[in-house]
Order: C-alpha cells, then structure tokens, then sequence
C-alpha cells in the first residue's frame, strides 16, 4: 500500500492531491501536463515537494511537516523510465545487476534467472543497450528495476516511446509483472487501452487534481473521467472463457451475459478483460431483432453527461458491468434517456479490439 | 642511440617529460573535480571560479610567471610556507617548472572534462539514484566511465602542453639546465647560442615526435571507450 498527499507549485498549475495505490497495479490516468510524472518523481525522491507525505507500506518516504526527506538511493523503488534510461557503458547483465548490491542484505530479491525468463531477455545478456531494440531495451528497464529489491515500482509511461508493434509487444510483460510481482506498482499513463488493459485501480488526474479514484471498472465506467478526451473512453467488463465454439468464436461471460469474440487461445475459465470502446456501442430502447451484433447487453441507466460538442455519455448499469456509450444529444433526447430507463447496449463482436482484450484477473 | 643527442639534449628531454607527467598527473583529479563542480553544481562564486581556472589561458604566460613567482617563490606567502614547512621548494627546481606547465594546462584539462560531464545525461545519474546508488557510487559506476574519452583528450592536452610550456616557466623558474631546463626552454638556449642551430633543429624535431605519439595512443584509445559506450559488443 502506498499512500501519497503533494501540494506542489508547477509552471502553470498547481498540484495538489491525495491518493491511496493497493497492492496491483495503480494507473495514475490523466492528459499531459496533469501532473503524473511530477507525483512519480515525488515518489521516487527526484523532486523535492513544498508540502506532502509519501508512505510505502508504513514506510515515510516523505513528510515535510516532520522534515522528513529520503533521498532517492534510500527509497528503494524501481522506477521504468519512459526513456529506459539503461547505462550505455555496461552490458545487459551488469544493467540488470546494478541495482542489487545496493539492496540491503536480509531484502527478499527477485531471482535473476525467473527474471530474465519472464521478460524474454536471456539472449541480451552480454549485449550493450546501444545494440538493443526499443522494445528489448524497456524489457531491461523492467528488469533492472525489478532486480533493485524494490518495495514500489513506478512506471512513467514506458510505452509511450514505442511504436504500436513494440508496446504490444511490452503489455504482455506489465500484465505478468502485475500478477506476479507481489509490490505495488504506480504506472502512469494517458493512453486509455494501457488503462484497461493494466489498471486495478485507477487514479484520474486533472490539471494536477484527483478527478476519481478506485478500482479500474469503477473509475473507467464513470463519464464524467475522460482524461483522454471523449473519443478514448471506455468502460472494462470482467469476464472468463465460458466456450470455445466451432465457427471460430469463443464464448464469454461476464455477470451471467454471454459475450462473444473472435477466437482467443485461452482455456475455459481463464479470466479475461474487456475493454468496450464508447464510441461501438449502440444504444436501443428495444431488445433488438434481426441484427448481425451478436452482443447485446440489457441495462439501466446510471448517468447521462453531456459533452463539449453535439455528443453525450452514457454510463448503462449492466449485469455484465458498467458501459459507456457515446451517441449524439440528439438521439439521447429523441428517445428520452434518464437515469433509470432501461436500454439495449448493442456492442457488434468484433468491433472488440485484439489489443484491447487482456488476460489476468481484475 | 644516444649518440645522435648529446648528454645535456637527453637531460632535457628527460626533465620535460618527467615535469609533464607530474604536472599531468597531479592537476587531473583537481581539474575533473573543478570540471565536475562547474558543470553541475550551481554554488556562490562558481563564475569566479570559472574565471580564475581560465585566466592562464588569456594572461600573458609571463604574468602567470610572474603570479606564480610571487605567490609560490622562497619569500612568497604559499611558497615560504610549504618550504619551512615541508621542505618543498619551487623557485628555480623541476617542482617549479611542473607547477608552471600544471597551472597553464589546467584550463585544457577542466574545458575537455567539462564539456564530456555536460554531455552526460543526468537523466541516467537519476536512475542509478533510484537503484539505491548513491552520489560517489553514481559518479564512479556511470559519470566516470561516460567521460572517460573526455578525460583522456583532456589528458593529452595538458601533457602536450606541459611538455610546451615556456613563457611562465622560464619567468618562474629561470632556465637552469638539469632543473628547469625542458626541451623548449633548450631549444630558446640554443637558438641564442651561435652554431646552436643543429641542436634546436634536432629537439624541435623530438618535441613534434613526442606530441604526435601521444596524440595518436589517445585517439586510439577513446575510439576504444567510444566503440564500447557507443553499443558494439567489445
């Protein structure tokens, strides 16, 4: 458990929040320039706030009412740069090993070999990062923050350097370091499938305040937190692996609903997360008939928020969880949506995003 | 071998690079200290201290001389001190000419340093904070081996340019053969001295050698450091 509270004067704006990060892995979910990387530097001991207090499972990292102020090397937390930040002068091993002598003796340490395993980086060993992909050089960068013994990892926007091919190629590996690490993870991000695909617990900033906080379906399913803006907004189902069936769809459930999606290579019962786009799903006063969308969701409404221009959200209580549907203001007032009507969320199967559906528990 | 040098043009060339090495070799942890605290450390006085490390640079060599005369002679206030003290003397000994070469290569040295630490991404220094170093163990593991190229280029210069030195040294120390006597303090000698020619001719000739040499085991080298920071598996 991490707890943060900062006051801090910024070019621009102020930051000023509180929040709490469980045990998983926490997105702090916001725009540029709302204050994330400030919050992770904080942590890590890179800045120094005018007023806060960090704790790190009962650890006081900082508190400036008691003059207190850990310098960096004394935190213990392995933090993944956006750059990778991997020392050019030493090999793969010796990046991955850096941080390990400086961990106090009696600290439980991952092992070096499940490590390298686990991020597919046994090859690289007695490479240089000058001769590294970007992908494989942000799997190092996993690594060397893992093998530091740390009691916190931060992650300030690992991917966002990397092109599409490399941060599919890197989710996979945050997923794995999400269920199998057992030390908190503060992974900042302004990319909303990073969110859905990652996040156990989502804190969304904006303009260096906290909009919401809590678990990532409940955060993510409240239209009110659009850090990204409109078009990025989705909601996240959980759901498990009901079928594999013979015309290449594989059957879900998520709250007792049947969803279906192209073939995903995953056992029976393996859970599974979903994240639903806004902006794919249709909305019907009807339970609709004759329709090629295989994914039709009954619900209630739960919040209508209207946005900048002609569109609205709609946040619909299902059994399967909570959607977000964006439609026009138009169409809201042509079949007058309130809060307690019911509806149709009509979500055609594959307009489910591959990138978007990730493995792992909530 | 020596035939080709008489004993006294041996005497010098010996002396120039005794007092080079030495001059080298004792500025260098100052100068990557005061090269380090330029580039990174923002304290009162740091611009003059920029200054004074380059005034050898833009003085009169004579004037540094003259400076190093009164502050380092026998009845100078430092140069009385360290020689009751510790029976250290500068005026008119070897001690003296390598003072002199240290003090005008010093702005070399600290420029070459310098510009390899600001050229040092303090972006990774942070990360190694962040794996538990702390600031001597980021210096010596990352800064250090970073700006190791700049360290030798600077290492050159400083020992091209002690090996060079002459308006301070001779304002400093006087030309006496076998103590302050170095190859281009030799050379002036000769060239004053009729039918000296030959013998300027022939350590003019040594000096280019030297300088030459040592220019091209640096190159080597920091392609070395280069190839291996640069990524290519060593």
């Amino acid at each position: 458990m991490l707890e943060v509270a900062l006051k801090q004067d910024l070019p621009g704006f102020t930051l000023d929040v509180a929040f709490e990060a469980p045990a998983g892995l926490t997105v702090l979910f916001g725009r540029s320039g709302a204050g994330k990387t400030s919050i992770v530097n904080a942590v890590a001991g890179l800045s120094r706030p005018q007023a806060g207090r960090i704790v790190a499972d009962g650890r006081v990292l900082l508190d400036t009412g008691a003059g207190i102020w850990l310098p960096p090397h004394r935190r213990r937390v392995g933090y993944i740069f956006q750059e990778g930040r991997l020392f050019p002068h030493m090999t793969v091993r010796r990046n991955l090993t850096y941080g390990a002598r400086f961990a106090p003796a009696h600290t439980p340490r991952e092992d070096m070999a499940r490590v390298v395993e686990m991020l597919g980086i046994g090859a690289l060993l007695d490479r240089r990062p000058g001769a590294l992909s970007g992908g494989e050089k942000q799997r190092v960068a996993i690594g060397r923050a893992l093998l530091a013994a740390p009691q916190l990892i931060l992650a300030d926007e690992p991917l966002a350097a990397l092109d599409e091919a490399r941060k599919a190629e890197i989710l996979p590996y945050f997923e794995r370091l999400r269920d199998e690490v057992s030390v908190p993870i503060l992974y900042v991000s302004h990319a909303a499938t990073e969110v859905g695909r990652l996040a156990t617990s989502v804190v969304a900033l904006k303009d260096g305040r906290v909009l919401r906080q809590g678990p990532a379906a409940e955060v993510l399913g409240d239209p009110a937190v659009l850090p990204a803006g409109a078009r990025e907004a989705g909601a996240i189902l959980v759901a498990h692996v009901a079928r594999q069936h013979a015309d290449g769809l594989t059957e879900l459930e998520a709250g007792g609903v049947p969803l279906f999606l192209p073939r995903l290579d995953l056992a029976e019962g393996a859970p599974v997360r979903l994240r639903i786009a806004a902006h794919d799903v249709i909305l019907s006063r009807h339970k609709p008939d004759g329709l090629s969308a295989l994914n039709i969701l009954p619900g209630i409404v739960a919040e209508l928020r209207p946005g900048a221009g002609p569109g609205v959200m709609v946040a619909l209580d299902t059994a399967a969880g909570r959607v977000l549907a964006r439609i026009t203001e138009r169409s809201a007032t042509a079949m007058g949506l309130a809060p307690g009507v019911a509806l149709h969320a009509i979500v055609k199967s594959v307009s489910v995003a591959p990138g978007d559906v990730g493995g792992g528990p909530a | 071998m020596t035939d080709w040098l008489t004993a006294a043009e041996w005497e010098a060339v010996r002396l120039s690079l005794r007092v080079a090495l030495w001059a080298t070799a004792v500025s260098l942890p100052f100068g990557i200290f005061v090269a380090y605290a330029l580039a990174r450390w923002r304290f009162p006085g740091r611009e003059v201290l920029n200054i004074v490390v380059h005034l050898p640079l833009i003085m009169p060599p004579v004037v540094t001389g003259y400076l190093l005369l009164l502050t380092f002679g026998t009845q100078g206030p430092v140069g009385g001190f360290l020689d009751r003290v510790f029976g250290v003397t500068f005026a008119f000994r070897w001690t003296g000419a390598a003072l002199a070469s240290g003090v005008m290569a010093f702005p070399f040295l600290v420029r070459a340093v310098r510009l390899s630490i600001e050229a040092v991404d303090p972006k990774l220094e942070e990360a190694a904070a962040t794996l538990g170093a702390t600031r001597t163990w980021i210096f010596l593991t990352v800064t250090l081996p970073l700006i190791v190229p700049g360290i030798l280029a600077g290492t050159v210069l400083a020992f091209a340019k002690g090996m060079g030195e002459f308006g301070a040294t001779i304002t400093f120390v006087s030309n006496i053969p076998g103590q302050t006597q170095t190859i281009p303090l030799a050379i002036d000698l000769a060239l004053e001295t009729p039918g000296g020619g030959a013998r300027a001719a022939r350590l003019a000739v040594l000096s280019v050698a030297l300088a030459a040499l040592a220019l091209a085991v640096s190159e080597w080298v920091s392609r070395r450091v280069a190839a291996r920071i640069g990524g290519r598996d060593a």
